[in-house]
């Protein structure tokens, strides 16, 4: 009975009525269809890197690939490990991103307090000016800044290559944690000064309590983006080199399995970051998630 | 004690003035309303109270002290946000709390001052929760008894009703209106809602364009405003306003709509009559007009354009000349749209404002004792 009432309903809808409605589906199933494709190129790639890492060395160097990790093996990953260098780049790689992290979340914190709350003369060039620091190529930064670093005795210096991230960072996590103070309401601010509080009691007691999860966030992207980060790496550091640049270094003298098992190893700790922070990195662009 | 005064306060955000040389006193424990459209100045001239931002020139005093460039803590004044402004990361105990923590106050004092808010507002039993797990209409009371809780001289309001839904609203109006009267607090509450102004207020300063037009009595706002935009502002419906012309006739002052004379008051005689020939503004109330289903010498004849029946009243549009006017009846009065009436204009209810100024003409023996 129920089906008989849908079809006498669909039979009275007009010929405009049916096209807007076919047409409506066609664009939900275009765009389902995009977001999948896109999806699609994003993760596969991943799935393919995740599985030859957890396969036997011999699996790996096989075709057809597999498209899952049977048998499932470490023995990839504990060869990539094994790696003569890859303990130390590794550290070398956290000691440069805790670096990052610290000085750019110090240095970014109060600029995007200030950007965020205070209307001060040159508000909106600074903005453009902080971007502007992003459209400079590397190459172009890093080149006189390994000269300048050798001159100064920095070059292949762990700190030196910190310093460099910093300045390639701070433009995001600049903008990210003023849109973390943005969203924190002034109005809160002005109810803690109204019951008894100067400004930095103000700060301290309400701002910042709600600001540090974003402001977290943001560190942590940061951390993420000096991990990722090669080029300069390449760049500044000889014998000192970081995690990705070692990787990078002998990418073309290595087999299949170190490149799989690197290349795992690499975005693993990316992957879960993002995953925690990407809700303050939505807000960043405008997308309200609350 | 603590007497609000507002001394030539001027503000200024780039070219635009929002506080326009503006003096007011608020006397202890008077209730003021500062009513006005958005963008006169009033919630500019509260935060100046307040010390969120400062005059640029002028003075602010809070009892007898001069509080013009000091901090809000320091001011003793306490405040209720538009947006409540209450802090999400606090139980509703410590949002209550929180002027008191700030003043070192003892914890079993503290305590006991919470729970007396708390219970004025009737949220006693939602302390352990956070603001989220509220509605807006009880989150509105938590920032309420947060403002009460610290017991300053001085209440401030920044239209705290604004964000509630219309029966929450009038239920909350009066619950504050109560409230505010045991706790004898003197205090500024800013407003565009000129219902909330009247039903409020001792009294109501009327602000446009950065200056306070008139400040009154909430019935003396209402019957004699001492502005046209003041009487076009408060009211439901506004006032309305007519195009009469002033003649001299047998001696007496006489304003025509058209071939029907109005009869002033004897008062305004002599003022009137300076203005023989003049074209002048007539103001009367919707209420205080008197309709009629038949001809009477006194009355004037008008078009019925609508009719609205509001339950408690029908209100009729009218066209004269070229002028809309409402008339409010009783809901009994029997007419349909397109019909003729007749309406009586009570003397002593009519308004005269000056064309171009907008101002309400004064009887001669008033100006003369004021000037």
């Amino acid at each position: 009975m129920s089906a008989g009432t849908v079809t006498s309903t669909r039979r009275g809808l007009d010929a405009a009525q049916r096209r807007a409605i076919r047409a409506r589906k066609l664009r939900r199933v275009s765009v389902y269809g995009l977001a999948i494709l896109i999806s699609l190129w994003i993760l596969l790639p991943i799935w393919l890197i995740g599985t030859m890492a957890f396969s036997t060395r011999a699996d790996v160097r096989s075709y057809p690939k597999h498209v899952a990790p049977v048998p499932f093996s470490t023995e990839t990953m504990e060869f990539f490990l094994d790696t003569e260098g890859i303990l130390t780049a590794t550290q070398n790689s956290i000691v440069v991103a805790v670096f990052t992290l610290t000085l750019s979340t110090a240095i970014a914190a109060p600029t995007g307090y200030a950007i965020s709350r205070y209307l001060f003369a040159g508000r909106d060039a600074f903005r453009l000016g902080i971007l502007a620091v992003r459209a400079f190529p590397i190459v172009i930064l890093a080149v006189p800044l390994a000269e300048q670093f050798r001159d100064w005795n920095m070059f292949d210096k762990v700190y030196s290559l910190a310093l460099m991230h910093t300045a390639l960072t701070l433009p995001t996590t600049i903008l990210v944690i003023a849109s973390v103070f943005a969203s924190v309401p002034v109005e809160l601010e002005e109810a803690a000064k109204v019951f008894g509080c100067g400004p930095v009691a103000a700060f301290r007691r309400v701002v910042l309590p709600l600001a540090l999860p974003g402001i977290a966030a943001a560190a942590i992207f940061t951390f993420v983006m000096s991990w990722n980060e090669v080029f300069a790496a390449i760049l500044l550091t000889l014998d000192n080199r970081t995690l990705p640049a070692r990787i990078l270094y002998t990418l073309d003298k290595s087999g299949d399995p170190f490149k799989f098992a690197g290349g795992f190893f690499m975005l693993v700790p990316s992957l879960i970051f993002i995953f925690f922070v990407r809700r303050y990195l939505f807000n960043m662009w405008g997308q309200i998630t609350k | 004690m603590a007497e609000i005064r507002i001394e030539n306060a001027v503000k200024t955000f780039g070219k635009v003035t929002a506080v326009d040389n503006v003096s007011l006193t608020v006397h202890d424990q008077e209730f003021v309303v500062l009513l006005g459209p958005s963008g006169c100045g009033k919630t500019t001239l509260l935060r100046a109270v307040a010390g969120l931002g400062l005059v640029d020139s002028g003075r602010v005093m809070i009892g007898n002290r001069d509080v013009t460039y000091l901090p809000p803590k320091d001011r003793g004044i306490s405040m209720v946000f538009q947006s409540y402004a209450i802090f999400p990361h606090m139980k509703v105990f410590d949002n209550i709390a929180f002027g008191l923590k700030m003043q070192r106050m003892p914890k079993p004092q503290m305590i006991a001052r919470v729970q007396q808010a708390a219970e004025l507002l009737h949220i006693e039993n939602f302390l352990d929760r956070y603001p989220s797990q509220m509605s807006g209409g009880q989150r509105q009371r938590v920032a309420v008894a947060r403002a009460i809780a610290v017991q300053a001289e001085v209440l401030l309001m920044d239209e705290p009703l604004s964000n509630l839904d219309a029966l929450l609203r009038l239920e909350m109006r009066a619950e504050l209106k109560r409230l505010l009267a045991e706790l004898k607090v003197t205090t500024i509450y800013v407003t565009h809602d000129q219902i909330e102004a009247l039903s409020m207020g001792d009294r109501i300063a009327v602000m446009r364009d950065g200056k306070i037009l008139q400040c009154d009595s909430p019935s003396t706002v209402y019957d004699t405003p001492t502005d046209r935009f003041v009487g076009g502002f408060i009211g439901t419906p506004p006032m309305n306003f007519l195009q009469g012309q002033v003649r001299r006739e047998n001696g007496a002052a006489r304003v025509f709509i058209g071939d029907f004379g109005l009869i002033p008051v004897p008062e305004m005689l002599d003022t009137l009559l300076t203005r023989d020939g003049e074209v002048v503004v007539v103001g009367i109330r919707a209420e205080n007009m008197e309709a009629l289903n038949q001809p009477a010498e006194d009355a004037l004849q008008v078009r019925v354009l609508v009719v609205e029946p509001l339950g408690s009243q029908n209100l009729l549009t009218i066209q004269i000349g070229s002028d809309i006017i409402k008339v409010s009846t009783h809901p009994d009065f029997r007419v349909a749209p397109d019909k003729d009436i007749w309406i009586r204009f009570p003397s002593d209810k009519i308004r005269w404002i000056d064309r171009d100024s907008g101002k309400t003409l004064l009887p001669a023996v008033q100006i003369a004792a004021s000037g």
